[in-house]
């Protein structure tokens, strides 16, 4: 192998016939040219790329956040504070709460009571700064036949001008924060993970957006940026945090974190807190005078798809004596509360 | 090493050699793979809203495509089987082909799933924190490059050896061989995981989807090697016996016939016992409501594989015409029951009962074409420099002795166009 002739390395035609070396130099030529300005053309699309969408040297560089220094998590929400100074102007707080020692989130909800006025559904969207266009929405409210509980007869779009509708009930469905996710499972890259408190989490800088935690999840839970998420300027909430509200780029997923930026110091959730019936529960499992340690103690409680082994700590529970509030809310009213305590 | 540049080079110089049906064929190819170059870029400026995916079906032609892809893969296990365990000899000499389709096939999965990716830019992060082996994802990830690293050792070191006109030593390649027949079934069995694997998809959460997998991979593939070889055979110099194509009819007789008979056994499991999990395959097969998008293909893939499995079964596909139709029928029914049949009913109705339908947009089907066209590109090309290297007239001895001469005499051999599917 050693002897190599050094003059194999030219692979030029032999010499001679110069003129038809030049016309093929030249077609060569054209035809490499040709080639390289389709190409070009064809990748054109790329010049409309905003700066946004391309990752910065810091932002290519970020470690996943379980690998960060404190230093690398200051850096990395100051880095988010000027990213949405610049794109909405807003001087937004971004923090990043631990989750506390001696703490297991659960979540009730109130079938008894839940009157499916949706309120839940857009207090969740403002507080966690979900895109308006395209719509993404944490929450489903399930408008359910009485009688049955057959998610398949389940009506997702129903739009009537009073709510509740006789002989209906309402089922929301959220994350229900499992004890044994699919979803992290089948993450290739451990962009999802379950906090130390019971909720699920994604690291929305190291999502690759492959979708398989949402194909995996039984709770249709998880949404994905298609697109670049829109929120107005003015209705940006400013109070951030990493794993949970801050804005969202496109390409990656996002999910219910039970507030965690309100709920780790001692808030409640939003869609809790907008709920005119009291059909939402919130609290620590581990705490024996919480409420809803005394709800799974004592009233009869259900998890949904209980068969598939998720072990949600989202539960739904109903009264003994059914009665539920039945003051109607009506299109004027909807949303009104909202308007109000925003 | 300068002689392993100088191979490089040969190759290089030897794919733009060709006559006026190779140099359009190829043209047609490449304008093709531009259309979903810029169909992808488009992807990249405005996201994932190009497709026709959504929350509630979140996978589509992309996934689609990869797993049928997956399949064909298969192609070199079922020549490499028969050659290297059974000793038959009609195959040996084809067997290389079979690897070539390998290589390009499982090019085009990455493709399939790079293109899916919401976050290309982030590819590097798999590197960076893999979950493995929780995620079957990785697994995935392992096989396919392992499959693609075994096959182009192999393919690489015969060719090579060729080229240098040398024997090839048979302890570099035939552990490989070996090592690539097992991970030819480990692809399949994976990427049927990734689905089997999900217990809120009932549609996918059945032991018998990777055995089907198998049987329709081990169909398909083969198929697919019969009018490649045909195709080798009409428009290079290379040497095709007719035994060698009866021996993958026999192969696909009984990989057919399997296929079907799994399929009988879903069928029956989920329709006699008619739990609320038969939602899916009832979407697939008589539509719900007046959601019916899949159901004229998927009976057009079921009476495919049926017409398809009888004339393998009939003397009458000894006949080359026959059994070219017999494959194309069984290659495209088995596209449309693996690809969207096996992907996108899953999706519906969604997990909380809503029924959304997919409808793929010009923009994926453009991205689609174009991995489609980029895999021929490249296995056309695979064959093309091939094809005279392995018979002798392109070698490192002759390049600079009879250099002008083995490229003239190799333009006789050139174009290869491929049947279109």
């Amino acid at each position: 192998m050693a002897d190599v002739n050094p003059v194999a390395n030219h692979s030029q035609p032999p010499p001679g016939e110069a003129g038809v070396s030049r016309r093929q130099f030249l077609g060569q030529g054209a035809a490499v040219a040709a080639g390289l300005s389709a190409l070009a053309a064809a990748m054109s699309p790329l010049r409309h790329l905003s700066d946004d969408d391309l990752p910065s040297v810091e932002e290519f560089l970020q470690k996943h956040y379980k690998e960060m220094t404190p230093a690398d998590k200051e850096r990395a929400l100051e880095r988010i504070r000027e990213q949405v100074k610049k794109r909405y102007g807003v001087d937004a707080k971004v923090s990043d709460p631990p989750p506390l020692d001696g703490v297991e989130f659960v979540y009730g909800l109130n079938i008894s009571r839940c009157i499916g006025c949706r309120k839940c559904v857009h207090a969740c969207v403002a507080e966690n700064n979900q895109s308006r266009s395209p719509e993404i929405q944490y929450i489903r409210v399930l408008e359910m036949e009485k009688g049955s509980i057959d998610l398949e007869t389940a009506n997702h779009h129903y739009d009537p001008d009073q709510v509740p509708r006789p002989d209906k009930w309402y089922m929301p469905v959220q994350c229900h924060q499992c004890a044994n996710p699919p979803c992290v499972k089948v993450c290739p890259v451990e962009a999802t993970w379950q906090e130390p408190d019971g909720i699920t989490v994604i690291d929305y800088d190291w999502c690759i957006g492959c979708r398989y935690c949402e194909a995996a999840c039984p709770y249709f839970a998880r949404r994905f940026n298609f697109t670049r998420p829109e929120i107005p300027k003015d209705e940006i909430n400013p109070n951030m945090s990493y794993l949970s509200n801050r804005p969202r780029s496109k390409g990656v997923m996002e999910k219910c974190t039970f507030c965690l930026h309100r709920t780790r110091v001692g808030q409640l959730p939003a869609c809790l807190e907008v709920c005119p019936t009291g059909s939402r529960k919130f609290g620590n499992v581990l705490d024996p005078n919480s409420e809803v340690h005394y709800i799974l103690k004592n009233k009869r409680v259900f998890v949904l798809k209980a068969d598939v082994g998720t072990l949600p700590r989202f539960f739904y529970y109903f009264d003994e004596r059914g009665s539920r509030y039945h003051e109607p809310i009506t299109p004027d009213t909807k949303g009104k509360e909202l308007k109000e305590g925003a | 090493m300068k002689r392993y540049l100088t191979f490089l080079w040969d190759c290089f110089r030897l794919s733009f050699v060709g006559d006026w049906r190779y140099h359009a064929w190829m043209t047609v190819l490449t304008v093709i793979t531009l259309g979903g170059v810029y169909a992808w870029c488009q992807q990249l400026v405005h996201g994932l809203v190009t497709t026709g995916m959504t929350d509630q079906v979140s996978w589509g032609m992309y996934i689609a495509n990869f797993t049928y892809l997956v399949g064909l893969a298969a192609a070199a296990a079922m020549l490499v089987i028969p050659v290297y365990v059974y000793r038959n000899l009609h195959l040996h000499d084809v067997v290389i082909f079979g690897e070539l389709l390998a290589v390009s096939v499982i090019l085009m999965c990455l493709l399939f799933v790079t293109v899916d990716l919401g976050r290309p830019d982030r590819f590097h992060h798999l590197l960076l924190r893999f979950n493995f082996p929780i995620s079957m994802l990785t697994w995935d990830v392992i096989a396919l490059n392992g499959y693609l690293l075994l096959n182009l050792h192999i393919c690489g070191y015969l060719i090579y050896c060729a080229y240098c006109g040398r024997k090839p030593s048979k302890a570099f390649y035939i552990p490989f061989v070996f090592v690539a027949i097992a991970w030819a079934i480990s692809i399949h069995t994976v990427t049927a995981f990734l689905y089997v694997g999900l217990g809120g998809r009932p549609f996918w959460n059945s032991a018998i989807i990777a055995p089907r997998f198998l049987a329709s991979a081990f169909a398909a593939g083969p198929a697919l090697i019969i009018l490649t070889l045909q195709v080798v055979r009409r428009f290079t110099r290379h040497q095709v016996s007719d035994e060698a194509l009866f021996t993958l009819r026999r192969i696909v007789q009984v990989a057919m016939l399997i296929n079907l008979f799994l399929l009988l056994c879903e069928l029956f499991t989920e329709f006699y016992a008619d739990t609320r999990h038969v939602a899916s395959i009832r979407y697939l097969f008589f539509g719900l409501g007046e959601h019916r998008a899949l159901v004229p293909w998927i009976w057009t893939a079921l009476a495919m594989n049926v017409v398809a499995t009888t004339l393998f079964m009939l003397p009458a596909s000894r006949a080359l015409k026959t059994l070219n139709l017999a494959c194309v029928l069984a290659i495209v029914g088995i596209w449309i029951e693996k690809g969207m049949g096996l992907i996108v009913p899953a999706f519906v109705p969604s997990p909380l009962g809503e029924v959304v339908e997919y409808r793929p947009t010009l923009h994926e089907t453009m991205v689609c074409f174009g991995i489609w066209a980029f895999g021929l590109l490249v296995y056309t090309i695979l064959v093309r420099v091939s094809v005279p290297v392995l018979a002798g007239e392109v070698t490192y001895a002759r390049r600079w002795g009879a250099h002008p001469k083995a490229e003239s005499s190799s333009l006789v051999s050139a174009s290869q166009p491929e049947p279109k599917l």
